[in-house]
């Protein structure tokens, strides 16, 4: 505090060119200067107590029974013996599914706008159209995940209607899609395309004009240019902005409890088809119900999912550090 | 980006081979055909949107002849009882209040702190003390929003609330409020962060040069050249505490009540959805549609608000070159 009052220009400033003013008035715009700085660190220390609370609170509840038993357990009805194999297996199954179809087609959509439409009224129309879905909350995102993919808007009635391979096996495929990984994943793209969208975006608009134009005055074409030049050039910070849309992915609960309620499932997932749950939806079980051993586990359990976040967010940053060079 | 390359590399010729015009006007064709359906995929998503909460919404209001239901009961009725009592009613503003009672906790938690916040680190906090807070901040934004519910419901409530007043119950709308509140402080704070730091130098420079304090610098100057862009990080915000469900949904109760009282119990919209959705309801009754109304309140309410950041941003945006 005393370091920015100290700087200097602040006090003298006010002092030298005010020197006609009424001295009550910059007394008074001292101290309001003064007080603002007050609050300025007020608030700021509570952004750091709610997320110190947060992590202290939590980790006091759960660390003492997470195990590496917690983790390879199947769900139970007992909270001693209860563990997050399932839901476990289930976040990495449906966020990779998610991955696959919401990088290329959210990258795909950026280079379009970026690189290949010129500006007119479809574009624009696609751009206030992409801002209005980071703006539709993600329960909705559930309901077009239940009707779209799940239930493929009712075609073929109560039965499938085409089922390939053995339910078991890795090959098995349905239509419509039931509320499998493979619908759980093209939800959860719903809900970041537009985060993947919009990072890639400023990732495309970073990259030098001049690199395109030297590009194109050599004889190049646009696709020529953007995937030997623009695209390499833009590549760290769109895997930034990727991380950060995955994490967010992981971390989504709302759409995926519309998409197939919570079930209690009592194996990894094999193929698309298979039923699953996520670490946020076992998180939310445990912790609606009322007896405090189950709150313990939620604990436990969120202390998994902050550990595989922090390990997307370590990865996001070695990108940025290492990868990411000034382009000129 | 594998799958991009592996499908699109057939298209390109090998580095340094010289290829006919004509491929190359071709190649480029094809991937232009590409890039092109992906944009118009989001496109698609919004109109499937539309289209089923529509389709949904009208087949609630004439599934059942049931004289309790009308569009005009729904928009203006008081009383939401869905699956309690002998008598339904869908009246959508307890719900509707609700939402906006939370919303309006996390507003008035989170918009004054964030934008100071954001002030402090746009021209206050030194480069080291600044990537420090940036990274809290980030770690903030990347929680998932359960784990803010479970705080609410363990820590907020017993901790916090419980000890002021006799008058908070397991489940109140001060809670969940602000966990949402928590939730949303972080995107506040770095959208108007992001806003602050556009506005340029110059403008700074001008004002202390004319003997204006910091404090004058900040608030008289740089915030309303900014304004537009904290406005719309504001609506932002607010459109994410609206469509915001698991932490209501675990921490602000299960009764539909029309009242502005922070340590009553609420349900919002989302959180009714939770509740449908959980099971309670059978599906393609009467109950289970109405979760359909609901969110197409919701999703007008939350394209408005975006669409007004939209607006606000284009029209009262203050270009400097």
């Amino acid at each position: 505090m005393s370091g920015l009052a100290m700087q200097p220009g602040v006090p003298q400033g006010p002092a030298a060119v005010m020197a006609s003013a009424p001295s009550v008035s910059r007394r008074r715009r001292l101290i309001s200067n003064r007080l603002f700085l007050a609050a300025c660190l007020l608030s700021t220390t509570v952004a750091i107590a709610v997320l110190a609370t947060l992590l202290a609170s939590i980790f006091i509840d759960g660390w003492g029974s997470l195990s590496w038993d917690f983790l390879s357990r199947f769900a139970s009805r007992k909270p001693a013996e209860a563990g997050i194999k399932a839901p476990l297996w289930g976040s990495i199954w449906v966020c990779g599914i998610c991955g696959l179809f919401a990088l290329p087609i959210g990258i795909g959509t950026a280079l379009y706008l970026e690189e290949f439409a010129s500006r007119n009224r479809f574009t624009e129309f696609v751009r206030l159209n992409i801002t209005n879905l980071s703006g539709v909350p993600s329960i909705v995102y559930g309901i077009i995940g239940l009707t779209a993919f799940a239930r493929m808007f009712g075609v073929g009635g109560q039965g499938n209607l085409v089922s390939l391979g053995d339910p078991d096996s890795i090959w098995h495929i349905q239509l419509p899609f039931g509320s499998g990984v493979l619908a759980g994943g093209l939800t959860l793209m719903l809900v970041v395309l537009p985060i993947v969208i919009v990072a890639s975006v400023e990732a495309l608009r970073a990259v030098p004009p001049s690199i395109r134009a030297g590009s194109l005055a050599l004889g190049g074409t646009t696709w020529q240019t953007t995937w030997r030049l623009v695209l390499p050039g833009a590549l760290p910070t769109m895997m930034t902005g990727a991380i950060l849309a995955m994490s967010r992915a992981i971390g989504e609960a709302a759409p995926l409890l519309v998409l197939g309620g919570f079930l209690l499932v009592f194996r990894t997932p094999v193929n698309l088809m298979s039923d699953f749950t996520v670490l946020p939806l076992q998180i939310f079980n445990w912790a609606s119900r009322p007896q405090e051993s189950f709150h313990a586990i939620a604990a436990s359990a969120i202390i998994v999912q902050l550990g595989l976040l922090l390990a997307f967010n370590a990865v996001a940053i070695f990108i940025r550090a290492k990868l990411q060079r000034p382009l000129q | 980006m594998s799958a991009m390359a592996s499908s699109t590399s057939p298209l390109l010729p090998s580095r340094g081979r010289p290829r006919s015009r004509a491929g190359r006007v071709w190649s480029e064709r094809v991937v232009r055909g590409v890039l092109l359906a992906c944009a118009v995929f989001s496109v698609v998503t919004t109109f499937a949107i539309i289209a089923v909460l529509a389709r949904e919404t009208f087949r609630f209001f004439t599934i059942s002849d049931s004289p309790n239901i009308s569009v005009w009961k729904f928009i203006t009725g008081t009383e939401w009882s869905p699956l309690l009592g002998a008598e339904q009613h869908f009246g959508v503003l307890p719900l509707v209040s609700g939402t906006l009672l939370i919303t309006g906790i996390a507003a008035v938690f989170a918009l004054p702190i964030g934008l100071v916040t954001a002030i402090y680190l746009s021209e206050y906090a030194r480069p080291r003390v600044r990537s420090v807070l940036k990274s809290v901040l980030e770690v903030l934004a990347g929680v998932p929003t359960v784990v803010y519910g479970f705080f609410a419901l363990t820590f907020i409530t017993p901790n916090l609330l419980q000890p002021l007043s006799e008058a908070f119950g397991t489940y109140n709308a001060l809670s969940a409020g602000l966990a949402v509140g928590f939730m949303i402080l972080p995107i506040v704070c770095s959208l108007s962060e992001d806003a602050l730091r556009a506005v340029p130098q110059s403008l700074r420079d001008g004002a202390n040069a004319l003997g204006a304090t910091k404090f004058d610098v900040s608030v008289k100057v740089v915030v309303p050249a900014a304004l537009s862009g904290v406005i719309a990080s504001f609506l932002l915000a607010m459109t994410r505490a609206i469509g915001e469900t698991m932490i209501v949904a675990l921490a602000a109760g299960g009764l539909a009540q029309l009242t502005m009282n922070p340590a009553a119990q609420v349900q919002t919209m989302t959180a009714y959805m939770v509740q449908i959705f959980l099971g309670d309801a059978p599906a393609g009754g009467v109950e289970y549609q109405s979760s359909y109304a609901v969110a197409f309140v919701l999703f007008v309410l939350t394209l408005g608000m975006t669409l007004t950041g939209a607006w606000i941003l284009r029209r009262y945006r203050e270009a400097y070159e």
